[in-house]
C-alpha cells in the first residue's frame, strides 16, 4: 500500500509542478491569469506531497518491505536500524527522490518566507522551480520508478554490501545533493528576477541565502570526500583530480564566485547581468556534476555508477535547462540596467578578479575532464590527469591567494592602494622572509610548495585584518564569517603546499621483529595478526612507532571481504600536531620469505588541508546565522528600490 | 566518492589481478638513490595505470601498475631521462597512458586554454570598469 501510495503522491506533486509551470506561464504572458493566484498554494502542495513520497519510501526500507525492488536490491532484513534507513538514498532511484523532494520542500518553503521581492518575481521563481522539478518527477516517473514492486518477493534482500555500512558514506552522497539543489534554486531565482525585470538588491538578498546554504553543503562534502579517499585508498593521496571528483569541484567554484559576486548585487546594486551570468553557470555546473557521476560517460575510478541510458535523460534535462535559460539571459539581458559604477582599484573590483579567476580554474577542471572525450571522438585516446591540471591551475591559484591578501581590505567603489601601502611591506616581508627561510631548509622544494607556504602565512595574517577598526561586538557576524573562511583558506593551502613539498615515503617489506624509518620515525613491525570481522578476515600489523622518546601503536590491516569479495586497506594514521603517521600494511611479499610490504609516510600537516576545509564551512555558517538573525530583527531597506 | 572505493576495490580481486607472476624487484622497493627515486616517483604519478580506471600506476594496488612501476624504476637507475621512459610508455601502450599530454596539436589547445580564458575574462570584465573610472 505504501509503495502506491508514494508513487499517487509523486504524480500528484508532478501535477502540481505542472500547474505552477502553466501559472507562470500565464502570469508572464501579462493576462489577469486566474490560475497566478494558485501558484503558491500549489508549491506548498508539492511540496508535501514530495515530502510525503519520501518518507513513504523511507518506511518501506525501514520496515524492510522485500516487495519493494529498490528495497530487496539495496537492503536487507538484517542490515543495522542506521544503515536501512540511510539506504533510502543510498542507490540511484532514491536519491533522485531525495533530489527532488529537497527542491519541492525548498519551493514551499521559499513561497512560505520570502517576503523581500515582489510577488510577480516570487511567483515567476515558483514557477522556474516547478520547470526543473517537472524534468525531475519525467526522469523519476519514467525511468526510475523508485515504488515499482518485485514480484515474487525475495526473502531476505541483496544488499548487505560492508563498504555501503559506514556513516561517513551513508551522508556523504546527500551532502552534496544538498548543494546541487541549492544551486538549483538560486537559478530559479536568477531566471524569475530576469523573466520579471527585478535584477537588484532585493532580488540578491533573497538569492543570496540559498548560495549560501548549497557552498556550506558542497564544501563539507568536498572535505568530507577528499580526506576519505585519503584514508581509504591506502596510498597516501587525498586528491586526483578524477572526473566524479572534479564533477563535485566544479559546482563548488562556480558557488564561490556567486557567492562573492551576489554580494556585491546585494550591498552596492553593481555586477547584475555578471551576478544572473554567474547563476546560470553554477546550476549548470551541478547539472554537469549530477550528469557526469550518475552517466559514467567518463572512464572514471567511479565508473561502475554506468548507466548510459539515464545518463542521457539528465544529458536531455541538463541541455534542456542550460539552453533555455541562456536563451532568456540573451533575450532580457538588454533590458537589465548597468549597476552602480566602480573604480578597477575597489571592493568591486578586487570580487570581479576574484571571480574571474575562480572561473578560470572553473574552466581549466571542465575542458580538462571533457577534452579526454572530444578527443576520442576525433580518434584520439588521451588522457588529462593530476599533472595537468596540477600545472594548469597552480598559477591562477597563486593569483586568488594574492587577490585575497588585498581585496578584502579595500573599500567599496574606489579606494587608493597608498593607503594600504604599510600592509603592503608587510604582507611582502612575511613572503619573502617565510619563503626564504623554507628554501633554506630545503633547496629541492617546488616553486609552487614554497609560494603556497609563503603566501598561506601571509594570508593567515591578512585574513583578520578586516577586523582592525571595528568594534567586534558591533560587527556583523557575516564579516566575522568571511574572515574565518578566508584564515581556512590559508589554513588548508598550507597544509596542500607542506604535504606536496615536504612528504616522505618509505615503500619496504619487513618480517615481524623487523623495522623500517621514516622523516626520524623508527617504525617497528611487531607482529602480523589474522583478525576476524563480520563478514571479513584481515591481517592486522601490529606497529610501533618511535620518534625522540615518545612511541605510538599503530594496526594497519588489509581486510578480505566475502559477499562480494573485495580486497581493502585500513590504513593506521598517527596524528600529530605537526602531520600525521600514515601506515599500511599490503600483501606478503612475493620472495616468500616472510616478509609482509609496507608502506610508510610522514605528511606534515596534511591534516590543516581538512581542518581548513571545515573552517570555510564553518566561515559559510556563521555568515548564513548572521544573515538571517539580522533579517529577523529588521526587514533589509532597500535604498535603491526608492530612488 | 565511495565509487572510488568501490572500483579500487574490485580491481584488488583475483579476476583483475591478471598475470598474478612474480612481482618484480622493484614494484613495491625504492630506489636506493633518494634523487633518483624522486624523479621516479614524479613520473610515476603522471602514467595511468592501463589497467584501473583513472589511477596512476604510483597509487595502484593492481599487478600491472607495479609491473609499470619496476620498468620505471629500473630505467631510471640505468639513468634513462624521465621524458624518454614517457615515450617508451606511450610506444608501447599508447598516448593514453600518459596523464600529461603533448604540448603540440591538440594538446597544445588544451594546455594554452588557461591562458585564452583568462584573456576572455578579463575582456568581458573590461567593460565593468569603464564607467567608474
Amino acid at each position: 500500500m505504501m509503495a502506491e501510495a508514494g508513487l499517487a503522491a509523486l504524480w500528484l506533486a508532478a501535477a502540481m509542478a505542472l500547474l505552477q509551470l502553466v501559472g507562470g506561464m500565464t502570469l508572464l504572458r501579462g493576462g489577469a491569469g486566474q490560475l497566478v493566484p494558485l501558484i503558491k498554494p500549489a508549491a506548498y502542495v508539492q511540496g508535501a506531497l514530495c515530502a510525503f513520497a519520501f518518507l513513504a519510501l523511507m518506511w518501506l526500507f525501514y520496515v524492510t518491505d522485500l516487495s519493494v525492488l529498490l528495497v530487496a536490491s539495496n537492503s536487507h532484513i538484517d542490515k543495522p536500524l542506521i544503515f536501512k534507513l540511510a539506504g533510502t538514498w543510498g542507490n540511484h532511484e532514491g536519491s533522485m527522490l531525495l533530489w527532488v523532494s529537497v527542491l519541492s520542500v525548498s519551493g514551499a518553503a521559499i513561497a512560505l518566507l520570502e517576503k523581500r521581492i515582489e510577488s510577480r518575481t516570487l511567483n515567476a521563481t515558483l514557477a522556474v522551480q516547478a520547470f526543473i522539478a517537472l524534468g525531475f518527477f519525467a526522469f523519476l516517473l519514467f525511468a526510475s520508478n523508485p515504488f515499482e514492486r518485485l514480484v515474487p518477493a525475495p526473502v531476505e534482500g541483496n544488499g548487505l554490501n560492508p563498504l555501503l555500512q559506514d556513516v561517513g558514506l551513508a551522508f556523504h552522497p546527500p551532502t552534496l545533493y544538498f548543494g546541487y539543489v541549492g544551486l538549483s534554486i538560486a537559478f530559479s531565482f536568477a531566471v524569475g528576477a530576469l523573466l520579471t525585470n527585478q535584477v537588484g538588491p532585493a532580488f540578491a538578498r533573497a538569492m543570496r541565502p540559498w548560495v549560501l546554504a548549497a557552498w556550506i553543503f558542497l564544501t563539507i562534502g568536498i572535505t568530507a570526500g577528499s580526506y576519505w579517499a585519503y584514508y581509504e585508498l591506502g596510498w597516501g593521496g587525498w586528491w586526483f583530480w578524477d572526473p566524479v571528483e572534479n564533477a563535485s569541484l566544479l559546482p563548488w567554484l562556480a558557488a564561490t564566485a556567486l557567492l562573492h559576486s551576489v554580494s556585491v548585487l546585494a550591498t552596492r546594486n553593481a555586477l547584475r547581468a555578471w551576478t544572473i551570468m554567474l547563476a546560470l553557470v553554477a546550476f549548470a555546473m551541478s547539472m554537469a556534476g549530477t550528469f557526469l557521476v550518475r552517466s559514467g560517460i567518463l572512464t572514471s575510478v567511479h565508473a561502475f555508477a554506468v548507466d548510459p541510458e539515464r545518463g542521457a535523460f539528465i544529458l536531455a534535462l541538463m541541455l534542456i535547462y542550460t539552453s533555455l535559460a541562456f536563451v532568456i539571459f540573451a533575450l532580457r539581458i538588454g533590458s537589465v540596467k548597468q549597476g552602480e559604477p566602480f573604480q578597477l582599484i575597489s571592493r568591486e573590483g578586487g570580487i570581479v578578479a576574484n571571480n574571474i579567476f575562480l572561473s578560470v580554474i572553473l574552466a581549466v577542471v571542465l575542458i580538462g575532464t571533457l577534452y579526454p572525450l572530444a578527443a576520442e571522438a576525433m580518434g584520439d585516446k588521451i588522457s588529462v590527469g593530476p599533472p595537468y591540471f596540477n600545472k594548469a591551475t597552480a598559477p591562477i591559484a597563486v593569483l586568488l591567494m594574492l587577490g585575497l591578501l588585498i581585496g578584502p581590505m579595500l573599500r567599496w567603489r574606489r579606494d587608493d592602494l597608498k593607503r594600504l601601502k604599510y600592509w603592503f611591506i608587510g604582507a611582502a616581508a612575511i613572503v619573502l622572509w617565510s619563503g626564504i627561510a623554507v628554501w633554506k631548509f630545503a633547496q629541492d622544494i617546488g616553486l609552487f610548495p614554497l609560494l603556497g607556504i609563503a603566501l598561506s602565512l601571509a594570508l593567515a595574517v591578512a585574513a583578520w585584518l578586516p577586523l582592525r577598526g571595528r568594534k567586534l561586538l558591533r560587527t556583523p557576524l557575516p564579516v566575522f564569517g568571511m574572515v574565518i573562511a578566508h584564515f581556512g583558506i590559508a589554513v588548508s593551502v598550507f597544509g596542500m603546499a607542506a604535504e606536496s613539498g615536504f612528504s616522505s615515503e618509505t615503500l619496504t617489506a619487513l618480517a615481524p621483529g623487523e623495522s623500517a624509518q621514516v622523516a626520524g620515525w623508527q617504525v617497528k613491525l611487531d607482529d602480523v595478526n589474522p583478525v576476524v570481522g563480520d563478514n571479513w578476515v584481515a591481517v592486522e600489523g601490529q606497529m610501533h612507532a618511535v620518534k625522540n622518546v615518545n612511541a605510538f601503536v599503530l594496526r594497519p590491516q588489509s581486510r578480505q571481504f566475502f559477499k562480494p569479495e573485495m580486497q581493502t586497506s585500513e590504513a593506521a594514521l598517527l596524528t600529530r600536531w605537526n602531520g600525521q603517521l600514515y601506515a599500511v600494511i599490503a600483501q606478503p611479499d612475493q620472495e616468500g620469505d616472510g616478509r609482509w610490504q609496507v608502506r610508510l609516510w610522514w605528511k606534515p600537516f596534511v591534516s590543516f588541508i581538512w581542518y581548513g576545509g571545515l573552517l570555510i564551512a564553518v566561515g559559510g555558517i556563521i555568515a548564513l546565522l548572521g544573515r538571517m538573525f539580522r533579517r529577523a530583527k529588521k526587514p533589509a531597506k532597500d535604498k535603491w528600490q526608492t530612488t | 566518492m565511495r565509487m572510488l572505493a568501490f572500483t579500487f576495490l574490485m580491481l584488488a580481486t583475483p579476476v583483475f589481478a591478471q598475470g598474478s607472476g612474480p612481482t618484480p624487484a622493484f614494484a613495491n622497493r625504492q630506489l636506493p638513490d633518494p634523487a633518483k627515486e624522486a624523479a621516479a616517483t614524479k613520473l610515476m604519478h603522471s602514467l595511468r595505470c592501463i589497467q584501473c580506471q583513472g589511477q596512476s600506476i604510483a597509487d595502484s594496488d593492481a599487478h600491472m601498475a607495479g609491473t609499470m612501476r619496476a620498468e620505471v624504476r629500473q630505467q631510471i637507475a640505468a639513468g634513462q631521462k624521465p621524458e624518454a621512459i614517457r615515450g617508451w610508455m606511450i610506444a608501447r601502450y599508447g598516448e593514453w597512458v600518459s596523464f600529461e599530454p603533448d604540448m603540440k596539436g591538440a594538446g597544445l589547445l588544451l594546455w594554452l586554454s588557461p591562458l585564452l580564458v583568462l584573456i576572455a575574462g578579463i575582456w568581458l570584465a573590461r567593460g565593468l570598469f569603464r564607467r567608474g573610472a
